[in-house]
């Protein structure tokens, strides 16, 4: 397997980042992770050091020569400095649990990160794939394929009546979590997302916010998920979702459509001053960023903005991180700093999609 | 001893987990029945699993004690370290505190038997129990959704698996 040096990847951008797939103006990413763990170890919180070691080896030797489509990389996280442990979860390929946690851990993926395999998380093993768009079949048929090419190699905990095992009994069963990505700024912006937020609460389902760090969704992302994991079989707990996603999209194009129809200046008024405050701020929030370039995301698929493709404005999104920032300009900065690199990035990003625009 | 939330005598007295801490409380029946109640509807709208669980109703401090005392044979994780993390130690611990988990799974999930993919290690003959837990429920899916011709399919596949089962067994 080659090493990858991971300032390579920032030149890259994500299969899912591609803006492609099914409703993809409306739904982000579709995402499949499972929760697995050896039956030979106990579960990480009663594993010193040496336990968790073995581990990482065990899978680490299993799954480093899968065939999952593209080349593999691997990544001792724990060998890895704060930045590019940051830089991993903005790029979606860990979670921030295993960025934050200790001890040997690891992650796998797939040259196009669509496929990835955290090691020592909660579980010992959890398995992701992620795709561009509402494209949940697609998920789990990778998934399930790649569960059955590491189950010829790994016994994994299992009981007749339970299920998976799982380090927190709110997996057992299943192991499964779906979710998939949503960007919903017209109903945010009419307050409508209440609505959604309770009745999604009644078939227990669960939203979060994508990049906030509390329970407050910036950019108007929101990622909605399945709760329960056992008693229900994998398709159903993916039908759940299948069945409740086309109508949250139907709502935001319909509340959509009426903004264009009843307030079109207003609405074209608001989209163009965020694009206009990207292109020229001179120091610029993550927050306020995130904010701006939602606007400027529905802009685009409203047709309001016609200058700037889909893939560009989802990769400013993550480029505009902090890790990712530092990473690009090869520096550590502070958060001051950030803002003015933040700022000059937007400036230089955006003026490309200008031609006439001096930078 | 007197009530602790109204005048009248107690006459029950609850020991509670509280952050890793015991805490008593007295309680006459009337507010004792009331406080049990609460144990159990409240019991979903927590976030962490051990927090989930409360004391099950009727549980003085001679039971609750017992609970204490268990401990998972293979990880030596107790219950009350469970209690506190809401995190089991290894797979053991599923079979160790079985009984204290299903409610607390029931609670979470709505259910207690796992009904998805079944690992193709397992031996013949418990998957195909398993394949009938799972057809079942996709039966009773298939009624409620009055889709009766995938519920006659899904009979159909349930008896024959059913004959298999017994034609094992008598072997
Ligand atoms: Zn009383
Ligand atoms: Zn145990």
């Amino acid at each position: 397997m080659p090493v990858v040096d991971l300032n390579e990847l920032i030149g890259t951008r994500g299969e899912w980042m591609q803006g492609k797939g099914p409703e993809s103006d409306i739904v982000m990413s579709s995402r499949i992770r499972l929760a697995r763990n050896l039956v030979q170890f106990p579960f990480l919180t009663r594993c010193d050091e040496t336990v968790r070691g073995e581990i990482e080896r065990t899978l680490r030797k299993q799954v480093v020569d899968l065939t999952l489509g593209g080349q593999l990389t691997y990544f001792d996280v724990e060998q890895l400095e704060g930045v590019d442990r940051q830089f991993l979860v903005e790029r979606q390929l860990i979670s921030r649990e295993l960025a934050e946690s200790h001890g040997s851990r690891g992650v796998c993926f797939t040259e196009g990160e669509s496929v990835s395999l955290m090691l020592n998380e909660e579980d010992h093993l959890r398995i992701q794939v992620l795709r561009s768009g509402f494209d949940l079949d697609g998920c789990w048929n990778e998934i399930n394929r790649i569960d059955d090419l590491l189950e010829e190699r790994l016994a994994f905990a299992f009981d007749e009546q339970l299920g998976f095992l799982t380090a927190c009994p709110t997996n057992v069963g299943t192991g499964i979590r779906v979710s998939v990505l949503m960007h919903l700024p017209a109903l945010v912006l009419t307050k409508e997302i209440q609505k959604v937020f309770q009745a999604l609460q009644k078939i227990s389902l669960a939203v979060r916010g994508l990049y906030g760090e509390g329970s407050q969704a910036m950019g108007d992302f929101y990622q909605i998920s399945n709760q329960i994991t056992l008693g229900k079989s994998e398709d159903q707990l993916l039908k759940n979702l299948r069945d409740v996603v086309p109508s949250i999209i139907g709502y935001e194009r319909k509340v959509r459509g009426a903004l264009v129809e009843d307030n079109r200046q207003a609405l074209h008024d608001k989209i163009s001053r965020a694009y206009g405050t990207l292109k020229s701020a001179q120091s610029i929030s993550s927050e306020e960023t995130m904010h701006l370039l939602s606007s400027v995301r529905m802009g685009v698929n409203l047709g309001l903005i016609d200058d700037l493709p889909i893939p560009t404005v989802n990769e400013l999104f993550m480029h505009t991180q902090p890790a990712h920032l530092q990473k690009l300009r090869r520096s550590n900065l502070d958060s001051a700093d950030r803002n003015v690199a933040r700022a000059a990035y937007l400036r230089q990003r955006l003026a490309i999609a200008q031609p006439g625009d001096q930078n | 001893m007197k009530c602790h939330r109204c005048p009248k005598v107690a006459t029950l007295h609850i020991t509670e987990i509280v952050k890793g801490e015991p805490e008593e409380l007295h309680l006459c029946e009337d507010c004792a029945q009331q406080y049990l109640a609460q144990a159990t509807t409240g019991a979903g709208t927590e976030e962490s699993a051990g927090g989930l669980i409360k004391s099950p109703s009727g549980m003085g401090d001679l039971d609750l004690a017992e609970l204490e005392k268990l401990v998972c044979p293979t990880c030596k994780l107790t219950f009350r370290e469970f209690r506190n993390s809401g995190r089991v130690g290894c797979a053991h611990c599923y079979s160790a505190f079985r009984d204290e988990l299903l409610p607390l799974l029931e609670n979470i999930h709505g259910e207690t038997h796992h009904c998805g993919k079944f690992p193709k290690r397992a031996p013949d003959d418990s998957q195909k129990r398993f394949q009938l837990i799972k057809l079942r429920n996709d039966l009773r899916l298939a009624v409620a959704e009055e889709s009766y011709e995938e519920a006659a399919r899904l009979r159909d596949q349930i008896q024959d698996l059913e004959h298999h089962l017994s034609q094992e067994t008598a072997e």
